[in-house]
């Protein structure tokens, strides 16, 4: 096993020098990581879970300090604080339900509670909560059973386990199920496209035209899925200055054999009026519904929306960000080297210092993302279905718990 | 070559390549002294540029380059890069070796990677780098295109990187502050053929070895590509360096050597970059480009919102304005685009800064104007004062009211004086200016014995330095900097001195540029003057071994005179005998390519030089020297003069001669004819030939002709006669 410091130090050094590219990725290793953090952790008797979440908190703070503007690691870093919560409630619950493990169980319960104070109104909260919202697709399949069942025959490696102490068994539970569930985080969010995908017949339509900008996987699968479904229809790559990742984009269609047709950014709203539905993807969701997508996606969101088209956005759960933005443009962007946008070669003599008062004319602006504000989105697809923006704000409290907005 | 020799040993070569670490060599002292009076406290190499030191842009761009191992040679003030280094990540990074090697007696690149040589730590392929480049490029291409040719052609030893970069039209200076460069090119290789960058820019010509046009099918002559001074070499690139002890610049000596050199056949070849940035930091013109750089984000991810080294990163709001978290700001005060300011600063109200970088904890009062500065750590500008391009080290404190012009440099812990005005471009460091005993320019940053003195005793030096300073307070009273002022001024060194706008942070004064702008105008209406006499493509030399043509240049030719001149009057002299001068003047022939026509010449002038040079008072005693001279030496001209168009070639020097160098001869000029006629030196059938050919020229050119038309006249009727007789 490698040192957990080093793989930390490492991770942090890539994310650093944005040599990682792409939030499935990031949120994919980030995942790892702090599954990796959480199975190296040693745990003491009392208070596991306030040990992990101290844990995870510290490694996700310099993971997120780091490169503040890929929201993906902070929205794992918060899944995987909210995992064990949830995880270290439905426990907490199922021991007081199950007799034999009262006494320790309530020991803990009152250790807890004097060294969070905070803590126990958050898991009231969340136990109220869950107790009003539709269950969940993870509180289906995991708390049922724990309820039902005594707790270390309740999953897979419990019976390995059975034969030491209860005691023992108690404290390797939670962290088990912990790293069980993050397992379940990470194949969900291998596995976004394919659920994204699936839906790809009930939004196109046979012989629709649909528009995008730049490439994304997503939208890719999503295209793809429906052309596998014999649905036949035309799409119109907009090449995505100045990264030109729609050419990629139209390639990779024409290679599954779908009509393709590549146009200029600047073309957009030309060819706007002949699209039934602009399906782009994204780089992050905000709270609020708005979208934080790569740059030239606004200018078509208010293309489709003066032409009525409707304008869907597609993201994975790992991209749905709980905060609120706020100055987005700035704050949420990144601004990359402006030799994508021009030859330094040619421009050379417009950026030389030495002339005239020793600041140059001109300035050269290559900015990442857009920022879609969420009244011109029409339709969010995520793996569990197409929501409004105005949802957005109750699948975060799916997600995410109140109390990790702030890591 | 058969197919089975490439075979086995192939695959195992390759296994051995892609095993083996990739190294490089980092030099942290740059061998100049472009940087003083910074560089006699601190090395160049831990300056800040835009609140980060340079080294750490360029060890962050090796480690993700995929450099595993880098070898840091420290010279200057090794003690601080060593201490610097143990203190930062840089050590405790996984996968990126970091070693300092210290030297206290290198005083060049070449001296260094000798050093490194001695130590045998270079196993392989290594990038070559100084402790001042800043870049983003990735290597891993690079490299593997390097080892590739290197596999084809031994030879291939280096790669150089470079990219382009216009000069400026007036200045002919890069936007770096470096002498334009010019470099030719093998189109299809990229071996790199040529590379000239000290060249003089007044004549607006280069000169190119012929050779180089005929060895090459298409060569492709730049100006507007600058070095990056990033290298791939390999290996033989240290034994070369060992076997000649005298390379010491790494452009200078070690590229034009290997370029010359064609015995030992080592090429270089270049390698251009486009999307990526590199360049280094020479001097302060650079550090002010390559800032501005970093701040238009052409360096990313080497930005300062990217904590890419140790440094906490600070936050990039609108316009390119970078604006730590912590710092204080008046309501009032302006900051204008592309400006950063570092932790804890204070800025007060009314204070205007534009294009400026400010470092930590600074505090700036109100009513302050800075401009295109450079200011660094935990500096105090008090209210009032007026800062324009400059560049203020750590610790210095400005008055009230003071004002810098524009291009100034204050070194650590100055003190500027209330209401002083600094001029322009001056240096001022607490350190008094070294004496010019290392005024070469080899020599480099302090003498070793100040320079290398270890951190401790170096800041406990300056500390009591700095305590009696302020215990003597009444001699800096009345110091060079105004009331309570600290420091020494420094002097230009002469020569540098008109030279200093070049290399400043301030940008050109529009005067200066005017008065280039005039002086290139003079200087094209020169050349429209001298009739394009130089081909706009410049002048083409002869080579040694180019086959015998009438082409060669004036200088040349003078040179070989100037030697056959002084052949001839040691002979003359020495009383040697006509055959040793023969042979004397035939080896010089040969060695400066010349033909017979041109020792003639050549010798026929050294005769009447030596003449005119004996002491004579009037025409006729000038003969009579002229006469005894080709009496006595008839032997060694007979020589050269068995053709009629050498006898010509005698003539046309002759009036050649009487017009310019020695017009004394001019009156004479019939009579010397004759006597050389009479001495069988010339014959009758080349002074006809002469005439005949000078008949056609201008009236000026016919002084000589008219002057000898008598006797040409009376050689005809000779001739004549002759042909009677033989009727």
């Amino acid at each position: 096993m490698p040192d957990i410091q080093s793989m930390v130090g490492e991770f942090l050094n890539i994310l650093r020098k944005r040599k990682i590219e792409g939030s499935q990725a990031t949120a994919r290793q980030t995942a790892e990581l702090l599954r990796s953090v959480i199975s190296q952790q040693r745990v003491p008797h009392t208070n596991q879970a306030g040990a992990l979440i101290d844990a995870v908190k510290a490694v996700g703070e310099q993971l997120i300090a780091v490169n503040p503007v890929e929201l993906a690691v902070g929205n794992i870093v918060r899944r995987v604080l909210h995992i064990i919560r949830e995880e270290d409630l439905s426990l907490t619950t199922a021991a007081m339900s199950g007799l034999d493990l009262l006494d320790v169980s309530d020991d803990e319960d009152d250790s807890k509670r004097s060294s969070y104070p905070a803590m126990s109104a958050a898991i009231v909260a969340a136990a109220a909560r869950s107790t009003l919202r539709p269950p969940s697709l993870q509180t289906l399949l995991e708390g049922t059973p724990d309820s039902v069942t005594v707790p270390y025959t309740s999953s897979s490696g419990g019976d390995s386990e059975g034969k030491t102490a209860d005691k023992s068994s108690r404290t390797r539970k939670l962290k088990h199920d912990v790293i069980e569930t993050v397992n379940q985080l990470i194949s969900e969010i291998c596995t976004c496209h394919e659920q994204i995908a699936e839906q790809a017949v009930e939004h196109i339509h046979q012989n629709e035209v649909i528009l995008t900008l730049g490439s994304s996987r997503t939208v890719l699968e999503f295209l793809c899925a429906a052309k596998e479904k014999k649905r036949s229809f035309r799409v119109f790559v907009a090449e995505g200055a100045p990264r030109y990742q729609g050419h990629l984009l139209a390639k990779e269609l024409v290679a599954r054999g779908l009509q393709t047709t590549l146009i200029p950014d600047s073309a957009v709203f030309a060819m706007i009026s002949r699209v039934n539905m602009v399906i782009v993807g994204a780089h992050a969701v905000m709270a609020n519904g708005g979208v934080i997508a790569p740059v030239g996606v606004n200018m078509v969101a208010l293309a489709a929306q003066k032409h009525a088209v409707p304008f869907v956005v597609l993201a994975g759960s790992h991209k749905l960000c709980p905060l609120y933005p706020h100055n987005p443009e700035v704050l949420l962007n990144e601004l990359r080297s402006p030799s994508e946008l021009l030859d330094f070669g040619e421009f050379s003599d417009c950026l030389d210092f030495g002339a005239g008062s020793g600041s140059t004319l001109l300035h050269v602006v290559n900015p990442t993302f857009d920022y879609v504000p969420p009244k011109l989105v029409s339709l969010f697809i995520t793996d569990t279905g197409g929501h409004n923006p105005s949802y957005m704000y109750r699948l975060i409290a799916d997600y995410y718990s109140a109390d990790d907005l702030v890591v | 070559m058969g197919a089975q020799r490439k075979g086995a040993p192939r695959v195992s070569e390759d296994v051995e390549l892609s095993r083996q670490n990739l190294q490089a060599i980092l030099l942290a002292d740059s061998f100049t002294t472009k940087f003083r009076p910074v560089t006699l406290e601190r090395p160049k190499v831990l300056l800040p540029l835009v609140n980060v030191p340079m080294i750490d842009y360029t060890l962050a761009w090796l480690e993700s380059a995929g450099v595993e191992e880098v070898f840091v040679f420290c010279c200057a003030h090794s003690k601080q890069v060593i201490e610097y280094l143990e203190n930062s990540e840089w050590y405790s990074h996984p996968g990126f070796l970091v070693q300092t090697i210290e030297s206290h007696n290198s005083i060049s690149a070449g001296d260094a990677l000798r050093f490194i040589y001695d130590q045998q730590t270079i196993h392989g392929d290594f990038v070559l780098v100084s402790g001042d480049t800043v870049s983003n490029m990735p290597l891993t291409d690079l490299i593997q295109e390097h080892r590739e040719r290197k596999k084809k052609d031994d030879k291939a030893i280096m790669t150089m990187v470079i990219k382009q970069s216009k000069p400026s039209l007036l200045t002919h200076q890069s936007r770096l502050g470096t002498d334009e460069l010019f470099m030719v090119v093998d189109p299809s290789t990229k071996q790199l053929l040529y590379y000239e960058d000290k060249t003089d820019q007044g004549k607006g010509t280069i000169c190119i070895d012929k050779s180089l046009l005929m060895n090459n099918p298409s060569i492709s002559l730049y100006n507007d590509r600058q070095d990056c001074y990033i290298d791939i070499c390999s290996p033989e690139v240290l034994s070369l360096f060992q076997d000649n002890f005298d390379y010491q610049h790494l452009r200078r000596h070690f590229v034009k050597g290997v370029l010359v050199d064609d015995i030992m056949g080592y090429k270089i070849f270049t390698h251009e970059i486009h999307s990526s940035y590199a360049a280094r930091i020479d001097n302060f013109r650079s550090y002010d480009t390559v800032s501005k750089d970093i701040i238009q984000r052409w360096t990313y991810p080497y930005v300062p919102d990217i904590n890419f080294s140790g440094y906490r990163p600070i936050k990039l709001g609108r316009q390119g304005m970078y604006r730590a978290s912590e710092a204080i700001q008046s309501r009032s005060a302006e900051v204008g685009p592309f400006t950063v300011i570092g932790y804890d600063s204070k800025i007060g109200s009314g204070a205007k800064i534009l294009n400026s970088v400010i470092g930590d904890r600074c505090s700036i009062g109100s009513n302050v104007l800075i401009e295109g500065s450079y200011i660094w750590n935990n500096v105090t500008i008090e209210d009032g004062c007026e800062i324009r391009h400059a560049i203020i080290c750590d610790g210095v404190i400005i008055r009230a009211g003071a004002v810098l012009q524009p291009g100034v440099v204050l070194s650590y812990k100055v003190v500027i004086g209330r209401n002083f005005v600094v001029p322009a471009y001056s240096k001022i460091s607490l350190l008094q200016q070294p004496t010019e005993e290392d005024s070469d320019e080899e020599l480099e940053y302090a003498d070793n014995s100040s320079g290398t003195a270890d951190i401790s005793s170096g800041l406990t030096k300056l500390n009591i330095q700095t305590a009696s300073e302020a215990a003597e307070t009444d001699s800096w009273t009345t110091s060079e900097l105004g009331p309570g002022g600290a420091g020494y001024i420094w002097e230009a060194c002469e020569g540098a001195h008109d030279e200093e706008w070049k290399h400043s942070v301030a940008p050109i004064p529009k005067d200066k540029l005017a008065e280039i702008t005039q002086a290139t105008v003079d200087d094209e209406d020169m050349l429209a003057q001298d009739d394009g006499v130089l081909p706009p493509s410049g002048e083409l030399k002869s080579d040694a071994d180019s086959l015998a043509d009438n082409e060669y240049s004036n200088d040349d030719y003078s040179i070989f005179e100037k030697e056959v001149e002084a052949t001839f009057l040691r002979a003359v002299q020495e009383n040697v005998r006509v055959e040793h001068v023969i042979l004397e003047v035939n080896s010089l022939r040969l060695s400066f390519n010349m033909e017979t026509a041109d020792c003639t010449g050549a010798v026929f002038y050294s005769m009447l030089k030596t003449a005119m040079d004996m002491p004579h008072n009037a025409a006729n005693e000038l003969k009579r020297n002229a006469e005894s001279v080709i009496t006595r030496w008839k032997g060694l001209i007979g020589n050269y003069v068995k053709q009629i168009d050498e006898q010509i070639e005698v003539i046309m020097k002759f009036e050649e001669m009487c017009q310019e160098s020695a017009k004394e001869f001019a009156p004479l000029f019939t009579q010397i004819m004759h006597f050389l006629y009479d001495n069988d030196v010339l014959e009758e059938d080349a002074i006809l030939k002469w005439a005949e050919e000078k008949a056609g020229a201008d009236e000026s050119d016919k002084v000589f002709l008219k002057q000898a038309d008598k006797f040409i006249q009376w050689l005809k009727e000779a001739e004549e006669e002759e042909d009677e007789d033989d009727d």
